[in-house]
């Protein structure tokens, strides 16, 4: 791989890395927010309004790093992969347009009127607003999941003469890996969201005790953690035996298989080692990975060999599955945990709250170890099977990648270390603001 | 098929149009941020605060279409604006999230944001009137071509700081809207040198864009010398209905901005004029860059049931927000 096609590589893959933290949180928050907007409808309750006020800010802020990091993506697709759009952009940029035109500005218009038209528009138009952003959010991961997932198993194309395009678009927007990649990327946001509002409630909770609000949302975080944790670990083995079938390079390289044999081990953990095509220390479990993939212990598993040069690296993906998993695991017995310590209004104890905080980010470890795990688990294809990775990249020299990759990470580290202080700050606080401005808001409603 | 691909030039000219009318209004008041006093610099913020989310919306859409309709324009060109397009992107990150940081901030923080809000819309400013020099002059990159769009870069600058002074006198009162008369007259002088200039290079760079102008062919010349027209018209509109709001005569608070747009509109159509059908001067037009007929129809249909929901609740949110911008009240 020669330097600018590295630094493409790494230059996109930081952007995109960076900007998805930021949807993870707000496709699933942006519903959470309904909920808090509905309750507050029906109680009128000066405490729903106040705890409202505050997810609404901690929405507002996580969608700006969104909106602007995403701006940046618009650009790079053609900038750093020009071979992309050249080869199957007939394909993906109607893709990338619909999602432009359905989710962006119908997410970005009424977040406006739901962050600054309480006072302006009768209450059922302000909640529907709220539920209009949330649709917003989910329409623009549907749009965005069908490009990747047609990355991944591309189905529905069509040549015409020399250029790929489309065949039928009910096949490329449906493709094999699609609704299981959908359901588990809208889990993902679901159980990131969850953890990120119960661990800043616990954070609050660990500075005011007697908080009420913020313990009524840390058990609806919990809560809503606990009922997803389960489903996420289901639907993530039934996307991984959908991707057996469509791409076993990338689960030979998941499971450590370097050999296509009968009876494969489960690999619990190992070294992979790419010089010898073996794993070093390995800890496994006889025959266990054919018995869990293909229900069988004696089945066969292709392992990397059966690839040749299509095979994709072994230890990046090996590691970032086992980071996934074992955050999931984590993430689902805290979850449980924390709807035990939290049974019939108690406060939890100062070390089960600093749990909860310690994870307020733990969806996002998750998520962009599942990320590396998918991506990196494709190449050397960029669009299985139709485009490789080293077809797409160029133009770029790169000494200009150089120097915009160096701005982009001074850019990005100063953007995630004030988020992360606002963020922390504000809702540590309890949003006083929030509860002062929310208690003057109501006053001046009744009057 | 070669009705598409001109449909699509004319998409992506009003997306364009309606992000540098838009956005340009808010990278103004940001501009404008450091002439003003703390007290005014909240009701600045409160004029923009519900819009620049969609308002930034419109690049997006216009970058977009650009990478969907025409891909090998949208490599070519943003390829070869790679630095000052990067430059951009981290001045739109900046004040993007320094507006909702500052909102949250206290004491010296706020400053700092303050800062940073008034610095990156400055630097995306600057780095879209760069591009729009360098784009117009063939890419490349000598001293006096660079000296050129640093010029351009001015007068983009101060066409955002007079649509967002005129912006605020729409949306603001008292002593912030006196302010924001004197800040759009001042506007006004950078606007008519950085049309002045672009006016002159185009034909100046390429004979397709001069015979365009200056061959007579009635009665095409009749009615591209319009433009020039409807533009000093605009410009002195401007001048006069500001001077008029200064001396507090009745004039319609919306009279400068609606001049500022009209400026915009007819620099931007001029400039459209010369360039088509090319989408990079004398080298690639609309058809040698367009997207397979099959990609382009599928999101033509799209375009057209989406497109009117889009203009009809973006209207909705600025009838929403019309009036007097107050500070705090948006301080969500």
């Amino acid at each position: 791989m020669d330097e600018a096609v590295f630094l493409a590589r790494a230059q996109f893959g930081l952007n995109i890395a960076f900007h998805i933290l930021f949807p993870t949180i707000t496709i699933a928050l942006a519903w959470i927010l309904v909920y808090f907007r509905v309750m507050l409808a029906r109680t009128g309750d000066a405490s729903w309004l106040a705890t409202y006020k505050l997810w609404v800010k901690v929405f507002a802020l996580t969608f700006a790093m969104g909106v602007v990091s995403g701006i940046t993506m618009s650009f790079q697709f053609g900038t750093n992969w020009p071979g992309f759009m050249n080869n199957v952009g007939n394909v993906a940029g109607p893709l990338l347009a619909y999602e432009v035109l359905t989710a962006f500005f119908l997410e970005a218009t009424f977040l406006g009127v739901m962050l600054f038209g309480m006072n302006r528009v009768p209450g059922w138009l302000h909640v529907l607003s709220t539920v209009l952003v949330a649709v917003g959010t989910s329409i623009s991961a549907f749009w965005i999941l069908a490009l990747n997932s047609w990355m991944h198993t591309p189905a529905g194309q069509t040549y015409d003469g020399a250029a790929l395009i489309a065949g039928d678009w009910w096949q490329i927007i449906f493709n094999p890996s699609f609704p299981y990649r959908l359901t588990h990327m809208m889990l993902a946001s679901g159980l990131t969201a969850a953890f990120v509002v119960a661990g800043l409630s616990a954070w609050r909770l660990l500075n005011e005790r007697s908080d009420a609000a913020a313990l009524r949302t840390l058990r609806v975080g919990v809560v809503l953690a606990a009922i997803l944790a389960p489903v996420q670990i289901l639907v993530g083995d039934l996307h991984g035996l959908n991707t057996l079938e469509h791409q076993p390079a990338k689960i030979a390289a998941m499971e450590g298989i370097w050999k296509t044999q009968k009876g494969a081990p489960l690999v619990l953990f190992a070294f992979p080692n790419a010089r010898t095509q073996t794993n070093d220390y390995a800890i496994q479990i006889p025959k266990g990975a054919s018995l869990i993939l293909k229900h069988d212990p004696e089945a066969e598993l292709k392992g990397i060999d059966a690839f040749a040069l299509d095979a994709p690296p072994v230890a990046p993906v090996f590691f970032a599955f086992r980071i996934m998993v074992g955050m999931g695991v984590a993430m689902f017995a805290l979850a449980w945990f924390g709807v035990w310590a939290t049974r019939r209004g108690a406060v939890p104890a100062r070390p089960v709250l600093w749990g909860f905080a310690a994870f307020t980010f733990a969806g996002w470890i998750a998520t962009l170890a599942g990320w590396i795990v998918t991506e990196v688990g494709r190449q050397p294809w960029l669009v299985t099977g139709v485009l490789r990775t080293v077809e797409a990249a160029g133009g770029v020299s790169g000494a200009s990648l150089g120097a915009s990759l160096t701005a982009y990470v001074l850019t990005y580290g100063l953007m995630l270390l004030a988020y992360i202080v606002v963020l922390t700050h504000m809702t540590g606080s309890g949003g006083e603001h929030a509860v002062e401005s929310a208690k003057s808001a109501a006053l001046e409603g009744t009057t | 098929m070669t009705f598409l691909p001109v449909l699509f030039t004319v998409l992506m000219g009003a997306a364009v149009l309606a992000y540098v009318v838009l956005d340009g209004y808010d990278l103004g008041v940001g501009m404008l941020m450091p002439a003003a006093d703390a007290e005014q610099q909240e009701v600045m913020v409160a004029s923009i605060g519900p819009f620049w989310d969609a308002n930034e919306t419109w690049l997006v859409l216009g970058i977009g279409l650009m990478l969907v309709a025409f891909p090998l324009a949208h490599g070519m060109i943003l390829g070869a604006l790679y630095l000052p397009v990067v430059a951009m992107l981290v001045g739109l990150m900046l004040r993007g999230v320094a507006f909702e940081f500052r909102l949250k901030a206290l004491g010296w923080h706020r400053e700092l944001w303050n800062w940073l809000f008034w610095f990156g819309s400055f630097l995306a400013s600057l780095a879209q009137g760069f591009m729009l020099g360098l784009y117009i002059t063939g890419f490349e990159t000598d001293f006096a071509r660079l000296g050129f769009s640093l010029l351009v870069a001015g007068g983009v600058c101060g066409g955002y700081v007079l649509l967002g002074a005129t912006w605020l006198v729409l949306r603001t009162e008292g002593a912030l809207q006196r302010l924001a008369l004197g800040w759009a007259r001042w506007g006004l002088w950078w606007v008519a040198l950085g049309v002045a200039l672009v006016s002159l290079a185009t034909p100046a760079m390429s004979e397709t864009v001069r015979d365009k102008w200056f061959v007579l062919d009635f009665p095409r010349t009749f009615i591209v010398m319009l433009l020039p027209l409807v533009s000093a018209a605009a410009w002195l509109w401007v001048w006069r209905t500001t001077g008029q709001l200064k001396r507090g005569e009745s004039v319609p608070e919306w009279a400068p901005f609606a001049g500022a747009v009209a400026i915009f509109v007819c620099a931007f159509t001029g400039l459209a004029y010369s360039l088509f059908p090319y989408l990079v001067i004398d080298r690639l037009t609309i058809w040698e860059a367009a997207a397979h007929p099959s990609a382009l129809s599928a999101v033509a249909w799209g375009a057209a049931v989406v497109l009117p929901f889009i203009v009809g609740y973006t209207v909705f949110s600025y009838r929403v927000f019309r009036g007097k911008a107050k500070a705090g009240l948006y301080g969500h």
